[in-house]
């Protein structure tokens, strides 16, 4: 029972992890119908400068606000300069994003080195609690707790602010959102940074968690996000954190049962979901 | 008075079909106006003409003696002309009274409040459930829209319309499919829309009782031309109408005029 505690836990701390990654993805891609291939980018990036400042000052918190702002920054000049010009156009936006995951990969190395660097995790969320048999690793629930407040936070814009049911209907009908009179653009770009900011929380909160950042970290995260948002449907926020905690729970699990299918499972997770449900799980219904 | 909306030789080309040909029209405020013609007369060619969804190959369209050449549709939905779809164009997945709303608050800016005040977000719904009250609507405030018939679907359409707040109104074809049953409803709608005074709407329409019963004037499209516009009995009366459209329609078939 402890072991399958364990198990859980790991499994929705990493599920979180993704869902912070593929929760801008997701609805970068169906409000603005751009696939972000430097979205994983924007989470290294969010990582290395979390981890700067959170080496310089010694405070995790301001590291996280580091990242953020990271995140929005580099959001902010990524929509204006690289996706603008490209909107409406997959090949170039693959492209160029793809192009750009590369440039900033490498920029990661120019400014920090190519070589990993070690992350602790701060004192007050090192160590565990011991519930009987079941050992608590005090930062995994921390991811947990903050993966599910920025859920929190963020369904509640969704879904209760006005900015937030522009986005939805623009998910399913952005052409009838602009018939109304409403400057889409404008919302393209608050969506934009919001989900770029995400990414680089995600990136800073991993960092102690696997224990050391390298500039590959955002490549390989990435791929995980975009298997989320398929399995979760393009578009759909909820359904990009509920797949992420099943890709989590599934990656946990298999490590432990059955580690030669550990990295195989998400794929034949995605593999099933695109045969049995090709729109995703949550798939909203187009306009 | 100067009139709200005029066009001067509107014309647009397909290839060798012109669609639209040299129509010259205009309108005076809170008048209103049907557009009748048989199908493929250009009507609602010309209402896209006027809204901006597509641009005319000649000619020009005046809004308050304001050319709207360089307007796209969202320009003009902003300064007073607003247009109802044809096609069935709701937020499917959205809540009636959240589609209403988001045409509410469509006519602020988009601006990044976060923490919105609460007052005011009361306000935009207070606002949108008088419009569905408006429509015979707010009984299904809080059904999903794809949940509604067809009939309840154009309402929901004319709440839209009617919450982005334009002076101008144009209403295409808003009993196009519906039941018989439910074309009452929407007619009284329109109707109430029309005795609060506030508007100028401009109707494309194929019920004729209907045209009569509302219309101030009617102007008829044939081939694209515009080949009357006048009260509803000098329309009834006048001959070329009658062979070109109104017998025609009655017939069951056209009858070319030269």
């Amino acid at each position: 029972m402890d072991l399958i505690i364990s198990l859980v836990i790991n499994g929705l701390a990493t599920g979180m992890l993704i869902f912070l990654l593929a929760a801008g993805l997701t609805l970068i891609f169906g409000l603005m119908d751009v696939l972000n291939f430097a979205h994983g980018g924007l989470f290294v990036w969010g990582a290395y400068t979390g981890v700067f400042t959170y080496t310089l000052t010694e405070s995790f918190l301001i590291g996280i606000v580091a990242a953020i702002l990271t995140g929005m920054i580099l959001g902010f000049l990524m929509e204006k300069l690289i996706i603008t010009p490209v909107y409406g156009n997959h090949v170039q936006q693959i492209l160029i994003t793809l192009g750009s995951m590369l440039v900033l990969q490498e920029m990661i190395k120019v400014a920090f080195g190519p070589n990993a660097i070690p992350v602790s995790v701060p004192d007050y969320l090192a160590g565990s609690w011991e519930l009987g048999e079941v050992i608590l690793i005090k930062y995994r629930l921390f991811i947990i707790i903050v993966g599910l407040i920025v859920f929190g936070i963020f369904h509640y814009i969704l879904t209760r602010t006005k900015i937030g049911l522009i986005v939805r209907a623009g998910v399913m009908n952005k052409e009838m959102v602009q018939a109304l009179g409403i400057n889409i653009k404008k919302v393209f770009l608050f969506v934009f940074m919001t989900g770029a900011a995400l990414a680089a929380i995600g990136g800073m909160l991993m960092a102690p968690y696997s224990g050391s950042i390298y500039a590959e970290m955002g490549m390989e995260f990435a791929i995980l996000g975009f298997i989320v948002v398929v399995i979760g449907g393009m578009g759909s926020f909820s359904g990009s954190l509920f797949a992420a905690v099943l890709v989590g729970l599934a990656g946990s699990f298999m490590a432990y049962y059955v580690p030669s299918l550990s990295l195989a499972v998400n794929m034949i997770l995605m593999a099933i979901v695109l045969i049995f449900r090709p729109q995703g799980l949550f798939k909203m219904a187009k306009g | 008075m100067e009139p709200i909306i005029r066009t001067k030789n509107l014309s647009i080309q397909f290839g060798g079909h012109k669609a639209v040909d040299r129509v010259n029209f205009e309108m005076p405020e809170k008048h209103f106006k049907s557009i009748i013609g048989p199908n493929g007369a250009g009507k609602t060619t010309f209402f896209n003409l006027l809204s901006g969804e597509l641009k005319p190959t000649e000619g020009d369209v005046f809004f308050r003696g304001h050319s709207l050449a360089k307007k796209s549709s969202v320009d003009r939905t902003r300064m007073g002309l607003g247009r109802s779809f044809q096609i069935t164009n709701v937020f499917p997945s959205l809540t009636v009274l959240e589609n209403v709303r988001l045409a509410v608050q469509s006519k602020e800016k988009v601006r990044f409040q976060f923490l919105k005040h609460y007052l005011h977000y009361k306000k935009i719904t207070a606002e949108a459930i008088a419009i569905l009250d408006q429509v015979l609507l707010s009984n299904k405030q809080d059904a999903v829209a794809s949940q509604l018939s067809h009939g309840e679907k154009r309402k929901l359409e004319i709440a839209m319309l009617l919450a982005l707040d334009t002076e101008v109104l144009l209403l295409d074809e808003p009993t196009a499919g519906m039941s018989l049953e439910e074309v009452p409803a929407i007619l009284e709608v329109i109707r109430q829309i029309k005795a609060r005074g506030d508007k100028t709407i401009l109707l494309i329409e194929h019920k004729m009782d209907m045209i009569l019963d509302l219309s101030d004037s009617i102007m008829v499209l044939f081939n694209g031309k515009l080949l009357a516009d006048g009260t509803p009995t000098e329309i009834m009366n006048n001959e070329t109408v009658q062979n070109a459209y109104l017998g025609g329609l009655y017939d069951g078939e056209l009858v070319e005029t030269s």
